[in-house]
């Protein structure tokens, strides 16, 4: 286990949330529940509710994002914090400043959760390690490692379309390799029953020994996702062509870019899924993209839920019953 | 001064002595061993009955930082931990800044050495020009200045021609070239053993080719060149099968693994333990078992720290920026120990891993207790049991994944040239 003595209290509570590995299915579902009853907010007038007042939340992004960080400002915002975003990469790091500077000058600023993004994997571990006491930490993406968020977004989003986890194939497409929602939502999906996981791509872009996480392996995409509920797209980073782990866009689309062709081995009510950004025509087709059976963009608005209901879980606010107020 | 060490255990690997007896010293110089000695006046007698009493131990790498990296450590520093771990003698690795290519260099070490005078620090020198890779270095004018040998560490050298050529060279010149053994782009920015664990945890991977495809080529060039070729820090059993056959077939290949490497494997790096950060990477636990047998079959020839203290900052980042190296020096006797406690190898061989076969890797003079060498001597309590501690270490790093570990074997005197220059309390 990776994290669950670092992000769980003596309790079994989230104090920080790092990773999905070791959180059990019960946190997992508490946490959907929760986000179910946030769901409501953004359909309001007034998009607001007072769990977090008076709480100071940073976004400390050491990586571009726009939705992610995005997102996660939308949701603290919801909940009435403070939020203040810091674009590392541009700023303390160019400066020389180390991460154990840059931790403590803003600890220095008193606030009360850290959302943190970083290209390096085990970096939210190490921030989780270094603040103080009262400071929760939110990984919002370490290098290949998780991006718990994601994940629990992606649960969410499969629950609201699929009845019995335990039942479900899913196939997670692409650079299985570099990807941390792959990673994120294998342990998730595992915590939650699913029994047929599998991950499809290239072998340069299946990381070794993948299998030990209870995954099977596919090269072949058509084989893959075979009778599949769920097809979970990853989205491919140009600069990986330029290495040696594929020869291009074109050959990559033909062999795994999700057409509505391919899509016909999966099951007819198979829905399709992507973490975003997406890249059209590399690793997946426009019409399968804006097709029905996407749901991509739903699983952006089940983020701000998802997020709110974990930012407020760890802070302890939650109400017994948010969802009823008003 | 006139030593006599009474009544000890006397293992001397270089004459095949494995019995009880005393050693007597004077003017720095081993005069009687085992022999009656009853006529021999000293001026001090150590009494070691029921201790283990061994020639100094030798250890083929350690980085004692200075010059250059001083925030890290002070040859002070290592060579007080040095001796108290029963190491006389130590090889310093050429990644000092600046680099150890000019004699200059390795004069200013000796002197720093001449200075505090508890350890010998003989210097590898770089095997390139500031070790970039690109041109040779000058090895003879090094040799000359003192250097055992010339390596380029892991820094990788442009083309597999240097690499010959640098053989060629030492060669001729009748130079030790020691490799460490990785192919620079199959290493590929990795921080973390190929493996289950990597893949959890989202770390750059090393396969086990970055290190084996090296190994391969390097005895093909070592075949063509006939050069004298040490292996450096092995860390897989596909490089330990294939310098065995090479050994039967007579190449002139000797190896050595780090002690680190015999007790810890991929899975100690879970939880991003960064001071698990080693290079080369550690590996399975299979590759951990054929290196100790590589060690109990005579492959491997040498077992050492391969220390490498660090300041605080340089292991307080995200796992893939911390700096690889743990501080190990003072838990080598204690680790070989262990292995001889479980029966993993005998206590003549591991004595010999630590003594005559460095020195002859060295090309020194030094690792027995033959009548008229040079008094470097250890005795150890191989019954005496203490707990890894990071306060009490006495090196500068404290960056041990061995912290809390309980451990078996400690020195209880170390003379240098005769000297005493350690005494526990």
């Amino acid at each position: 286990m990776t994290a669950d003595n670092v992000q769980l209290d003596k309790t079994g509570r989230l104090k920080h949330l790092l990773t999905t590995e070791g959180l059990d299915r019960r946190l997992i579902l508490e946490i959907l529940d929760h986000a179910a009853s946030f769901a409501s907010v953004g359909n309001r007038a007034v998009k607001k509710i007072p769990l977090l007042r008076g709480k100071t939340i940073i976004n400390l992004f050491f990586e571009p994002s726009t939705r992610t960080l995005t997102t996660f400002e939308l949701a603290a915002k919801r909940l009435s914090a403070d939020v203040l975003n810091i674009n590392v990469s541009t700023s303390a790091t160019s400066k020389g400043e180390s991460l154990q500077d840059t931790l403590q000058t803003l600890e220095a600023m008193h606030c009360d959760m850290f959302i943190v993004r970083h290209p390096n994997s085990g970096a939210a571990h190490f921030i989780a390690r270094q603040v103080s006491p009262h400071v929760s930490v939110i990984n919002a993406g370490d290098g290949r490692h998780a991006h718990p968020t994601q994940a629990l977004l992606d649960m969410y989003t499969i629950r609201q379309h699929k009845a019995d986890f335990a039942c479900l194939s899913v196939a997670i497409v692409g650079d299985v390799m570099h990807s941390r929602v792959a990673r994120s939502d294998i342990h998730a999906l595992t915590a939650l029953g699913v029994k047929d996981i599998r991950v499809i791509g290239p072998k340069t872009l299946i990381p070794a020994d993948i299998n030990r996480m209870g995954v099977s392996v596919f090269n072949n995409l058509q084989q893959g996702i075979e009778d599949v509920d769920v097809v979970i797209m990853l989205r491919l980073q140009r600069e990986r062509m330029r290495s040696a782990l594929l020869p291009s866009e074109h050959e990559y689309f033909h062999c795994y870019g999700l057409t509505e062709n391919k899509l016909l081995a999966a099951k007819d009510d198979a829905i399709v899924m992507h973490p975003g950004p997406i890249n059209r025509g590399v690793e997946i087709d426009s019409h399968v993209a804006d097709g029905k059976r996407s749901v991509i963009l739903q699983q952006v608005s089940h983020g701000i839920a998802v997020r709110m209901a974990v930012m407020s879980l760890i802070m302890g606010t939650l109400p017994e019953s948010s969802a009823e107020q008003d | 001064m006139r030593i006599r060490i009474n009544n000890g255990h006397i293992i001397d690997p270089k004459n095949n002595i494995d019995s009880k007896g005393d050693i007597c010293i004077a003017e720095g110089k081993i005069i009687f061993s085992l022999e009656n000695t009853a006529d021999f006046s000293a001026d001090k007698e150590i009494d070691a009955s029921g201790k283990l009493v061994c020639p100094g131990l030798i250890d083929l790498c350690a980085h004692f930082r200075e010059p250059g990296l001083e925030y890290k450590a002070t040859i002070l520093s290592e060579s007080i931990a040095a001796a108290s771990a029963g190491i006389t003698t130590i090889c310093c690795p050429p990644f000092t800044q600046p680099v150890i290519d000019t004699p200059a260099v390795v004069e200013l070490i000796n002197q720093r050495a001449e200075a505090v005078n508890k350890t010998r620090i003989y210097c590898l020198g770089a095997l390139t020009h500031g070790l970039a890779g690109e041109r040779l270095s000058e090895m003879q004018t090094l040799k000359q200045a003192g250097c055992v040998g010339v390596t380029n560490g892991y820094l990788p050298l442009a083309n597999l021609e240097i690499l010959r050529r640098a053989m060629e060279y030492a060669a001729s010149n009748d130079i030790r070239v020691f490799l460490y053994p990785e192919d620079h782009s199959l290493r590929n920015n990795g921080v973390a053993h190929e493996g289950p664990v990597s893949t959890r945890l989202g770390l750059p991977p090393i396969p086990e080719t970055a290190e084996t495809v090296a190994v391969c080529q390097a005895l093909l060039l070592v075949e063509q060149s006939g050069v004298e070729l040490h292996f450096c820090r092995l860390s897989a059993a596909r490089s330990i099968s294939m310098i065995a056959s090479a050994k039967q077939t007579g190449l002139p290949v000797t190896a050595d693994v780090a002690i680190s490497y015999l007790y810890l494997t991929e899975n100690d790096v879970d939880n991003y333990n960064v001071n698990c950060h080693l290079q080369p990477p550690l590996r399975t636990s299979q590759d951990m078992q054929a290196l100790r047998n590589g060690i109990a079959e005579g492959v491997i020839d040498v077992v050492c720290s391969d220390h490498q203290p660090h300041d605080d900052d340089a292991k307080s980042a995200p796992f893939s920026e911390t700096e690889a190296g743990a501080s190990t020096i003072e838990l080598l006797f204690p680790l070989v120990n262990e292995l001889v406690n479980n029966n993993t190898i005998t206590l003549m061989d591991a004595i010999a891993s630590l003594t005559i076969k460095p020195a002859g890797i060295l090309g020194l003079e030094l690792g027995s207790l033959s009548v008229g060498a040079n008094a470097d001597v250890a005795i150890f309590d191989t019954k005496q049991q203490w707990t890894v501690d990071k306060h009490k270490l006495l090196s500068a790093g404290k960056n041990t994944p061995f912290i809390g570990k309980k451990l078996t074997g400690k020195a209880t005197h170390t003379l240098l040239q005769g000297r005493i220059v350690y005494q526990q309390n």
